[in-house]
């Protein structure tokens, strides 16, 4: 069965991320410290920094993604469907209830998140709520549920708060420096070093970003939940129709963020928005819709 | 290497593999039972909210008392059960009076409009989509288990240890669509 695999794949890649994840960002402070002469200060501080939050990404990467995203806990009275449609996925799956949350926002989206079938969240937007029916809905989880059970959940969430952690150091360099060239700029070395750490941020990070979520982001990943969330259903039609009523609808989700694009059932910038970000442009994070849906009629 | 040492290493080779065989048969027949288990979690569910249904409908149509009847009749054979095929038998017989009380409830739009019925004919169908897929893990429990059982070499040591084939929680025809058009 190709799901075993995966998920034996899926811990090993999570495990790689958080070596490399050290180990780049370890080295890319040793360069900023070697051009600053206090290289095993940035050294020690980079790999202190870097340890951390692979290792807390590993064990928060829920209660992040889900503070990132804006998601509240549903209560089974009000969000009835999603609640029983979760219960009854996770009964079929047999892996043991997940939490659900919901997103108050008018696009419509789902993801899963969290570090193993154990502790796992399953998240919807009120929007999805309002506009599928409830076959619709329990194709969309049965799709989340079989990330949660393949252990995608795992990669993408590590994923998601190292590339967040990355694209935050990023930034805050980028400005850090900014502002002390603007203040330095008679000073010609000081200028000369800002720039060549711009030159490495963009060297460095940029890689790291593309690999990563190269890592998580598998056209196949996506194909693979598609299926193995049919068979939880047994009604592959269900996600189809879902699919083509989220892939028509325009709103786009105002909390996601470039960090958190490759969790969601559907891209949530939508294909004609063009997002400032590089990352963005770069690496398209959901397989087309078009094919998806064709190979869900097939079954 | 002498013939002896070769013999010791394959005796050692087949015992392990016995073992672990053999294992992972209780294992899975392990899972069967609890998957068969999450099965009556979710038939006592259905069981319990009928009473509820019943003083529902009969407050709005006391003369259908053939139907409440036949749902009550199945309710106390499900109760009854013992053994898994009488459960089977008795939840699809609850399942077949139960859509002739919901076809019933169809004539008397009052009820059809009252909150409580509503919310409890949801309930009842939440609870059939919960019977229907556990039993969907059960029975997929139950291929992986026979497809060790029958297959060599596994079946060899299958039947040595006196494994038996287990049976499937069926469902009737008429209720695999149910489960569909309870969606819509």
């Amino acid at each position: 069965m190709t799901t075993h695999s995966q998920v034996s794949g899926n811990k090993v890649k999570t495990y790689l991320i958080m070596f490399f994840f050290v180990a780049f960002v370890s080295f890319f402070f040793y360069l900023i410290g070697k051009n600053l002469g206090d290289s095993t200060f940035y050294l020690i501080f980079g790999l202190v920094f870097s340890l951390i939050s692979s290792v807390g990404s590993f064990y928060y990467s829920d209660k992040i993604v889900l503070a990132m995203s804006g998601a509240k806990p549903a209560d089974k009275k009000t969000y009835f469907d999603l609640y029983t449609v979760t219960e009854n996925m996770a009964i079929a799956a047999g892996v043991p209830m997940p939490r659900v949350y919901v997103i108050e926002d008018n696009a419509m989206n789902a993801f899963a998140t969290g570090r193993d079938p154990q502790h796992a969240v399953v998240v919807a937007t009120t929007g999805i709520l309002q506009k599928l029916n409830r076959a619709e809905l329990e194709g969309v989880i049965a799709h989340e549920l079989s990330h949660i059970k393949n252990y995608d959940i795992r990669l993408m969430a590590v994923v998601t708060v190292l590339v967040g952690t990355v694209v935050f150091v990023a930034d805050w360099i980028t400005r850090s420096f900014m502002w002390g060239g603007v203040r330095d700029s008679d000073d010609d070395s000081a200028s000369g070093k800002a720039s060549f750490i711009l030159f490495i941020i963009f060297l460095f990070i940029t890689p790291i970003i593309a690999t990563l979520i190269q890592l998580a982001v598998s056209r196949r990943r996506e194909y693979l939940a598609d299926a193995s969330g049919a068979l939880l259903n047994r009604n592959p039609d269900a996600l189809a129709d879902a699919l083509l009523k989220i892939s028509g609808d325009s709103k786009i989700l105002s909390k996601a963020s470039n960090a958190t694009a490759h969790l969601f059932i559907e891209n949530p910038f939508k294909k004609d928005v063009k997002k400032t970000s590089f990352v963005a442009g770069l690496f398209s994070t959901h397989p087309p819709v078009e094919e998806r849906i064709r190979l869900l009629r097939e079954m | 290497m002498d013939i002896t040492m070769i013999l010791v290493v394959v005796l050692v080779l087949f015992v392990g593999y016995v073992f672990t065989t053999y294992n992972s048969l209780v294992t899975l027949k392990n899972r069967i039972k609890e998957a068969f288990s999450q099965i009556d979690v979710q038939l006592k569910r259905r069981v319990d909210l009928i009473p509820n249904l019943i003083e529902t409908v009969k407050g709005y149509a006391k003369h259908e008392k053939t139907v409440f009847e036949n749902v009550t009749k199945a309710r106390s054979a499900l109760m009854g059960a013992t053994t898994k095929q009488a459960k089977s038998d008795a939840d699809n017989m609850l399942t077949d009076a139960l859509k002739s009380l919901f076809a019933v409830a169809e004539a008397y739009p009052e009820l059809k409009a009252s909150e409580n019925f509503s919310q409890l004919q949801r309930q009842l169908e939440d609870t059939e989509d919960k019977i229907a897929y556990s039993r969907q893990f059960y029975n997929s429990n139950v291929l992986d288990y026979n497809n060790k059982i029958q297959t060599v070499p596994s079946s060899i040591i299958a039947s040595m240890f006196g494994f038996k084939e287990e049976a499937f929680f069926e469902a009737t025809e008429a209720e695999r669509n149910n489960v569909k058009v309870a969606f819509d």
